[in-house]
């Protein structure tokens, strides 16, 4: 493991500090939302449909109820109906987020396998799971979809995805005339297998009510995201619902969403009158959170023969639920990458029985990318050009589909940083040989946009008498460091030592912040607590230049500094005090501050994207059709590192990701009966340590005054964007064959493509 | 990874009855955990992992599958690594069960210092989320112990039961290549 990071700070911020959280973690202290201990606790199991799309004629729950330890078995008969249906929105969005526009076990139609029929609240976990399976369930089937092959010709084209937020169609320029006019044209057609997230730790809720109020633990990315959309289904005002999540074990986009459990929790805990904790099954977790859709991208890139790019259409098509119009937004970053006059992007959907997908770790860049960058490959052969002279050559200084500046960019520094880690001048040779090995070379660039919150960004300070203090936002730790950066930067800004601030988050009677999605948590919650912290400094030195029995009385503020803990004049470092002196003179027992941050603006003169590179060196066997990733180097431009090793171990899992994507992940739907074919982590490969190689992870630094006001673009998923397109392009490199589909697999490589 | 099966045989040492006639209902098990008498009335078909989370409160050892595919339920039986999914509790008489809990001597002894592999794991940011981390550490203490960590091929090999999907797996063998000479 190679890395560089930028030379450490002189304050907290940046500085490689091990996680805050790391002792709780190692020690199995740290507890997950179904490991809290309550008297009395329940356990719940879940039953899904065996059919993909039908009705359900008749529920026999009686031998189920006669089981040992059963308290209750609730189905659509005997729930009770939700009090409204909350509309789809991001989480980032701040407000209601249901993974679906649709809540199981309200009436009797069935719209995908594996939907939530029945829910069976034992004494005992095993209680509850022996009796699941004595519910028997009766249905009508109908003919279901699943998979794009069934229902190509019902393909539609939405006005909007993605919760309405994108249009289904994008042009600028005239997009065919260019295409005719092209010296050079590349046009293919890649298909993308359907992913699932699969945290280790499954989704679960523990609930319970004390008289009309409802404490959760829920497995999620934002409590505050769980609050409001509980609080939508269930007609329970906010003020009577809390959420906990103190440790989510791994989300990846399966959690930034609220599904189902955590309402079912809350209702069957109304219903049998104490606890209930429900945690999804591993086979669970494949129909009740959502999922990478399957898709194919037709993407034509036209150029001069010089490479540069004249045109680019980019097409896709994949199956959505049959209650929203849902697809990743796969054609975003792969139409602002590169300097482009004519462009056309279109989305189309078909209606499927499947749950609505749901974001999974670069939602879109991740394939998007995977098409523009292996085509880009191809059209560098064509012109003749080295891959990595080509993506120079289109580099843009704005983006081009406003048309506004980047706030700050770095591409061309993360290109060359990374040819140089990876030896990219080996590869103007033939492909070295290893024994039966082929060794070849690949690179991609990579992009991840930076999103902002639609709503104001909360944090509170709070310095007790003895010099520490305690820095507060509603904020989930998914396993990204959050609660340690957020201590370094609260630290910073109240000039403290970081042993004497504390971190707090995962609790919706924090001050609000939006669920940490879509690699923003750093750079809005930084905001958050860096107001929040510097208003309380501001207040400290306020008091202590009013304060006649103080050394710094009627000093200028801003001539003031703080160090340790204590406000020295900047000038007379030698004339000062501690903030503890202060306060105890004074009788004060604390001081607090909120602050806030946000929204920014939409209509700023800017456009902003975290910028990287990705190389790829691969060891392919053709006969056995073997590929070993030996190699990968990324150089990333992520503005301000708050730590930088919480923010390389995101980079660098990141692009084990892209790896994954690129050679293992794949969940095949079965079309005859409408079911995920390989429900299990036996079935559904991730990588494994052996599957891991040794990871370079290079930071190239940028400064952003843009983007929030600590500069930070975000490191949870331009890491993993542009992996599977270096690592395809480095297959291509070694035998000479293009790669248009993901997985790849043995297959792909023997069949002679 | 071992699997036990119950104790049926005449030399039964367990509590109760013989295991064949103990259950369905719930019985007395004699567990041995992290050094302590535990006993816990369950029923037969507990697994020692349900045991250990819904019984005795010890988290460390978490539930990721239930189906032995994970590895986030390592914990080791008699000094072996093995899947408290897939292992009974009743099973377990008799035997001495250790979790992560039991690996940093929570009582204060040894001064309350972590081991060596915790050490590591924290200093090399051998996780992220921390969800399989208790197992992760559980199986790298195992797998240095049974002579398996002499190199990084070695080491990728024998903790490839561990599935970590946050990736951390460069830093979880840069941990144990650490901690190695310290177990």
């Amino acid at each position: 493991m190679t890395t560089t990071a930028p030379a450490p700070a002189e304050g907290p911020v940046g500085r490689p500090l091990d996680r805050v959280d790391g002792h709780a973690k190692v020690t199995g202290a740290a507890r997950y939302a179904a490991e809290v201990p309550l008297p009395g606790l329940t356990h719940a199991v879940l039953v899904g449909a065996r059919v993909a799309h039908g009705r359900i004629t008749a529920i026999d729950s009686t031998e189920a109820e006669r089981a040992e330890g059963v308290l209750a078995v609730l189905t659509h008969e005997n729930l009770g109906k939700i009090a409204a249906q909350p509309p789809l929105l991001p989480s980032l969005a701040g407000s209601v987020a249901p993974g679906e526009t649709f809540f199981p076990m309200q009436g009797d139609e069935i719209h995908y396998a594996g939907q939530h029929v029945a829910l069976v609240v034992a004494d005992t976990y095993e209680r509850a799971l022996y009796a699941s399976r004595l519910v028997r369930v009766s249905y009508a089937e109908e003919p279901s979809v699943t998979v794009i092959d069934q229902g190509r010709d019902q393909a539609y084209e939405p006005e909007a995805i993605f919760a309405g937020f994108i249009p289904g169609r994008t042009e600028r320029g005239d997009v065919e005339a260019a295409l005719g006019a092209a010296d050079v044209t590349v046009d293919h057609t890649f298909t993308f297998a359907a992913n699932h997230h699969n945290p280790i730790e499954t989704s679960a809720a523990t609930a319970y009510w004390e008289g009309d109020r409802l404490t959760l633990h829920d497995t999620t990315q934002g409590v505050t995201a769980t609050q409001h959309t509980v609080a939508a289904l269930l007609g329970v005002p906010h003020t009577r619902i809390r959420v906990i999540g103190h440790f989510t074990g791994g989300s990846f986009g399966s959690k930034a969403m609220v599904w189902h459990h955590p309402a079912l929790a809350a209702l069957a805990a109304r219903k049998v009158g104490r606890p209930v904790r429900l945690a999804l099954t591993r086979e669970q977790m494949f129909v009740a959170c959502g999922h990478r859709e399957e898709q194919e991208q037709h993407l034509t890139l036209g150029a001069g023969k010089d490479g540069r790019l004249v045109a680019l259409r980019h097409h896709k098509l994949s199956p959505t639920s049959p209650f929203d119009h849902w697809a990743e937004p796969s054609l975003g970053v792969a139409g602002q990458m590169y300097a482009c006059p004519n462009y056309e992007g279109v989305y189309r959907l078909i209606r499927a029985n499947t749950t609505t997908p749901t974001f999974m770790r670069c939602p879109g860049e991740a394939t998007g990318l995977f098409a523009l960058e292996t085509a880009m490959d191809e059209l560098a052969e064509l012109v003749d050009l080295d891959p990595l002279e080509l993506r120079l050559r289109n580099y843009s200084e704005s983006d081009p589909a406003s048309g506004r500046p980047w706030s700050s960019n770095g591409l061309r520094e993360c290109l060359e940083r990374g040819a140089e880690r990876i030896g990219w001048e080996r590869r103007a040779a033939p492909p070295a040989r290893d024994g039966d090995w082929l060794i070849g070379l690949g690179m991609a660039a990579t992009a991840y946009p930076v999103y902002g919150p639609n709503n104001p960004q909360r944090a509170r300070a709070r310095l007790y008498a003895d010099g520490t203090a305690v820095v507060q936002a509603a904020v989930t730790d998914i396993g990204t460091g959050i609660l340690t950066v957020m201590t370094q930067v609260a630290a910073e800004a109240l000039g403290l030592p970081v042993e004497r601030c504390r971190f707090e988050g995962g609790d919706t009677d924090l001050p609000n912040v939006a669920a940490a999605v879509g690699s923003s948590g750093a750079g809005m919650v930084s905001a958050a607590v860096h107001a929040a912290a510097s208003a309380l400094r501001e207040q400290l030195v306020a008091r202590a230049v009013a304060d006649e029995g103080s050394p710094l009385h009627g000093a200028d503020p801003a001539a003031i500094d703080v160090r340790d803990g204590r406000m020295v004049l900047r000038d007379a470092p030698g004339t000062g005090e501690d903030y503890a002196a202060l306060l105890q003179r004074n009788f004060v027992p604390d001081v607090e501050a909120t602050g806030s941050w946000g929204p920014p603006p939409h209509d700023a003169p800017f456009a902003s994207m975290t910028f990287g590179a990705q190389f790829a060196e691969v060891a392919v066997d053709p006969v056995l059709g073997l590929v070993r990733v030996r190699r990968l180097a990324g150089a990333f431009a992520p503005g301000r590192v708050l730590n930088a090793k919480t923010a390389r171990s995101q980079l660098m899992g990141g692009m084990i990701w892209g790896l994954s994507q690129a050679l293992l992940e794949a969940t095949h739907m079965e079309p005859a009966t409408g079911r995920w074919a390989n429900a299990s982590l036996g079935e559904y490969l991730v990588p494994v340590n052996a599957d891991a190689p040794d990871v370079d992870v290079d930071f190239i630094e940028v400064q952003d005054t843009v983007v929030n006001p600590l500069g930070v673009k975000g490191v949870g998923e331009v890491g993993q964007a542009g992996v599977a397109p270096a690592i395809a392009n480095a297959i291509h490199h070694a035998i000479g064959r293009r790669m248009r589909k993901l997985p790849i697999t043995i297959e792909d490589i023997v069949s002679g493509g | 990874m071992t699997v036990r099966t119950p104790d049926t045989g005449t030399e039964h040492k367990g509590t109760g009855p013989e295991a064949g006639d103990r259950g369905p209902g719930p019985v007395k098990v004699r567990l041995d955990v992290n050094g302590v008498r535990r006993d816990v009335e369950i029923e037969p078909r507990v697994s020692l992992l349900g045991a250990l989370r819904d019984e005795l409160q010890l988290t460390g050892a978490k539930r990721g599958c239930d189906q032995g595919t994970c590895g986030a339920c390592t914990v080791w039986v008699d000094g072996r690594r093995v899947l408290a999914c897939l292992t009974l509790a009743i099973t377990c008489e008799d035997a001495e069960v250790t979790t992560v809990e039991g690996l940093a001597a929570p009582d204060g002894s040894g001064d309350g210092q972590l081991h060596a592999m915790q050490e590591e794991f924290i200093r090399h940011d051998a996780f992220q989320c921390g969800y399989c981390t208790p197992g992760q550490i559980m199986s790298a203490v195992g797998c240095v112990r049974e002579g398996h960590a002499g190199d990084d091929r070695e080491i990728k090999e024998w903790m490839s039961g561990n599935i970590c999907r946050c990736a951390a797996y460069p830093h979880i063998r840069a941990a144990i290549r650490a901690a190695r000479d310290r177990v």
